[in-house]
């Protein structure tokens, strides 16, 4: 047993800190430290600093531009960069189309496509929900039928996040509306630009515009846009749910939470004394911190196994639900702890003058964006189904 | 960074729990766990020449183990199995006399047998709650009143006990047989007894042992947590394999995806337990031994109650018998909960570190 990082971790950890400490610009990592929606241009400046370092598409390997990673090397650069406050790596290209081209796509594919989403040439989105078609997702009903050397897709996609920004979509269609759900799916790489496609925002319950429902008439696309074999979109949707499953946890987030509940509660006072001092308020406080604590020790053990198996396991589906119930329990103390401060709507609040950082105004609206981690990424009960089929079972 | 035991540790873990697989079988167990002595002297004997509580003790003090990793070991080994034997009172007894410079050598080969006395009716958390009082007497010290709860008191020939010296927690020594012990057993297996002392004379080890006593008991609430898994990993799976053979309304029970989410959040809480335990032996004997053993026992006394609880509650009626084994596992889980601190208790402790 021996929970320390190795001495070349250690070492790879400090280069993460010294980049981290000399390139995150100071207007970004307090953007982040705001709490609120980032705008492209800062994301898209962030990932263009990773770039440059080789850094960006973190799982990839040497062979695609990537800088080969371990699990454990994933995780402290996941880590830092949380540390830092520097933004998440925006996933849909780097960490979800990249691996599923390079385990399934033509090589003509994988020359055109992966160097543009390398250096942001294409914003790729995801277009795998539908209406009808949530944890149940093999019941999606948008299709793709062959015309020439063509497939016209119809139907409707949704909760596409940042699909604002994007230039490309990649979709789940029904290619073969005879076939048992799962076996008549592809995989189909869409240009936003074609005609027949419409975009419309949906406001988030918080007042935010992050998702989009996307609409789909005739739109025409060209076969080669196919990645593997049509009608085996199931298995290439079922990779990239189980390939990126570090940093599912989320424990670098939680721990920002934590520190910024315990800032915000030894600033603000109660009966004159710190609320942190509130007897029932560092009770609730308290029982996530011992929480949050066995999730680090939780995580790493999983890291470990994945690194000696070459793969997470089934068990990182304990991650992502304790992980983020444990973070939504933070943002409710995070709003908690400023009582009917919270309510103002808005960036620029009262309290916000009151306090100063880390109350931004945005505690309430965090808290509220927030339940949709325990929904979206497969919702904490597909994933306690998943436990029942694979660790119990049952 | 490496999850894996050492070499020594697996062979240790899995000799005893072969040792315990086949001469502490569960009707073993409950045929001695509750009723006079409430363990069996002669498996005692064994489990001493097996190195168990050598294991418990550094290099120095002339044991081979000591670590919080050789702690958690042996206890979540025991706790699997179920066994009622006073390895605690020696844990603790062991920390003591190393602390005050004491010979453990006849504790661990079993020529002796010590008991802890430190707990009072009105304090069974917090050190500073003790009130008993030495009182010094030719030369020598002498104790009244009464200690509560002291683990395998029946079976000890010595008895560390905790006492006020000019308002100073001190640590004193006697011989079992000066002093009056009431057995009994406990609900969840195991004995223990009150200590009465009427002007009973007693050696002075350590005057000032504030912080011998609190390591010792750090020791011992670590163990309680390794214990905890040990147990819970046994519900869970005798749960687990009573879900795929129960059949109700012409189906396993397990085929019911109320009881498979149930299940799913005790597996998880199982593995957090784990994880907080391992956390927490990592840090013992560092400067915040304190802080993690707290973590530590606050989330068991949680998750053992939630395992025990709902164990029960998914076997149903089976489970409320004696003779079905996991009702005493369901006991035990239960009851560690107040030993060495319970979860609030715990907790409380946490949340004084939040002031200042």
């Amino acid at each position: 047993m021996d929970l320390s990082y190795s001495p070349e971790e250690q070492a790879f950890q400090a280069e993460v800190r010294g980049f981290l400490a000399t390139h995150l610009p100071e207007h970004i990592s307090s953007a982040v430290r705001a709490g609120g929606e980032l705008s492209k241009e800062i994301m898209e400046e962030w990932h263009a600093l990773l770039n440059a370092k080789g850094w960006l598409a973190t799982t990839w390997p040497t062979a695609f531009g990537g800088p080969g990673w371990s699990p454990v090397e994933r995780h402290i650069f996941e880590e830092e960069c949380c540390r830092a406050y520097a933004p998440r790596i925006v996933p849909f290209g780097v960490s979800m189309l990249g691996p599923v081209l390079q385990k399934f796509g033509s090589k003509t594919q994988q020359d055109h496509y992966l160097p543009r989403i390398l250096d942001g040439t294409d914003w790729w989105c995801q277009g795998y929900s539908e209406p009808g078609a949530g944890s149940d997702l093999a019941s999606l009903k948008t299709r793709a039928v062959r015309d020439g050397d063509h497939y016209v897709i119809n139907g409707q996609k949704t909760w596409t996040t940042l699909g604002q920004h994007a230039d490309w979509i990649f979709c789940l269609c029904r290619t073969d509306p005879e076939a048992k759900p799962q076996a008549g799916i592809s995989f189909i790489l869409v240009d936003l630009n074609t005609p027949g496609i419409e975009m419309r925002p949906i406001k988030l319950i918080e007042g935010g515009h992050e998702v989009n429902e996307v609409f789909f008439t005739d739109v025409r696309v060209p076969l080669s846009n196919l990645v593997g074999e049509e009608n085996k979109g199931w298995t290439i949707a079922k990779y990239l749910l189980t390939h990126e499953r570090t940093g599912i946890a989320g424990v670098g987030f939680s721990i920002q939470a934590l520190e910024e509940v315990k800032a915000l509660a030894r600033k603000l006072r109660r009966g004159g004394r710190p609320l942190i001092e509130d007897p029932l308020f560092a009770a609730r406080l308290a029982r996530v911190e011992v929480d949050l604590e066995a999730m680090k020790i939780t995580n790493l053990r999983m890291l470990f196994q994945a690194q000696k198996q070459g793969a997470p396991g089934p068990e990182t589906s304990i991650l992502k639900i304790k992980g983020t119930l444990i973070n939504q329990e933070l943002r409710d103390l995070a709003r908690r702890a400023l009582g009917p401060l919270a309510a103002p709507m808005g960036v620029a609040t009262e309290s916000n003058l009151l306090f100063g950082p880390p109350d931004t105004g945005n505690n309430a609206a965090r808290y509220f964006n927030n339940r949709k981690t325990s929904i979206f990424g497969g919702s904490n009960e597909i994933q306690r189904n998943i436990l029942t089929k694979t660790m119990l079972e049952l | 960074m490496d999850f894996t035991p050492t070499e020594t540790r697996q062979m240790l873990a899995d000799s005893l729990r072969r040792y315990l697989a086949e001469q502490y079988p569960a009707d073993h167990r409950n045929a001695v766990a509750y009723d006079a002595p409430y363990h069996d002297p002669a498996n005692w004997a064994e489990l001493v020449e097996l190195g168990v509580l050598h294991a418990l003790v550094p290099e120095e003090a002339g044991g081979f183990g000591g670590t919080g990793f050789d702690v958690t070991t042996v206890f979540e080994t025991l706790g699997a199995a179920l066994c009622p034997e006073p390895v605690l009172p020696a844990l603790i007894a062991a920390n003591l006399l190393a602390s005050a410079r004491q010979d453990v050598t006849p504790l661990m080969e079993g020529s002796r047998t010590y008991a802890a006395a430190w707990m009072e009716p009105e304090a069974p958390y917090a050190l500073q709650d003790i009130t008993m009082t030495a009182s010094a007497k030719d030369g020598g010290y002498r104790l009244s009143g009464r200690k509560s709860l002291v683990y395998g008191g029946a079976a000890a020939s010595h008895i560390l006990v905790a006492a006020r010296l000019n308002g100073t927690l001190a640590l004193f020594e006697m011989q079992a047989s000066d002093a009056t012990l009431e057995a009994y057993g406990m609900i969840d297996g195991g004995g223990a007894a009150e200590l009465l002392m009427d002007n009973t004379e007693a050696r002075l080890l350590l005057a000032d042992a504030t912080t011998a006593w609190e390591r010792a008991l750090e020791a011992a609430t670590l163990a309680l947590c390794a214990e905890a898994v040990g147990a819970m990993q046994w519900a869970y799976d005798t749960t687990l394999d009573y879900l795929k053979q129960r059949k109700q309304f012409g189906v396993p029970i397990g085929t019911f995806q109320v009881l498979q989410h149930r299940t799913v959040d005790l597996l998880m809480e199982i593995e957090q337990a784990r994880s907080i335990t391992i956390k927490a032996a990592s840090e013992f004997g560092g400067p915040e031994t304190a802080r993690y053993t707290s973590m530590a026992k606050h989330l068991i006394g949680r998750a053992a109650r939630q395992v025990a609880e709902e164990a029960i509650q998914m076997h149903g009626g089976i489970a409320m018998t004696w003779e079905y084994p996991l009702s005493h596992y369901a006991k035990r889980l239960t009851m560690l909960d107040a030993q060495l601190g319970d979860t609030d208790e715990h907790l409380g402790r946490l949340i004084a570190g939040y002031a200042g």
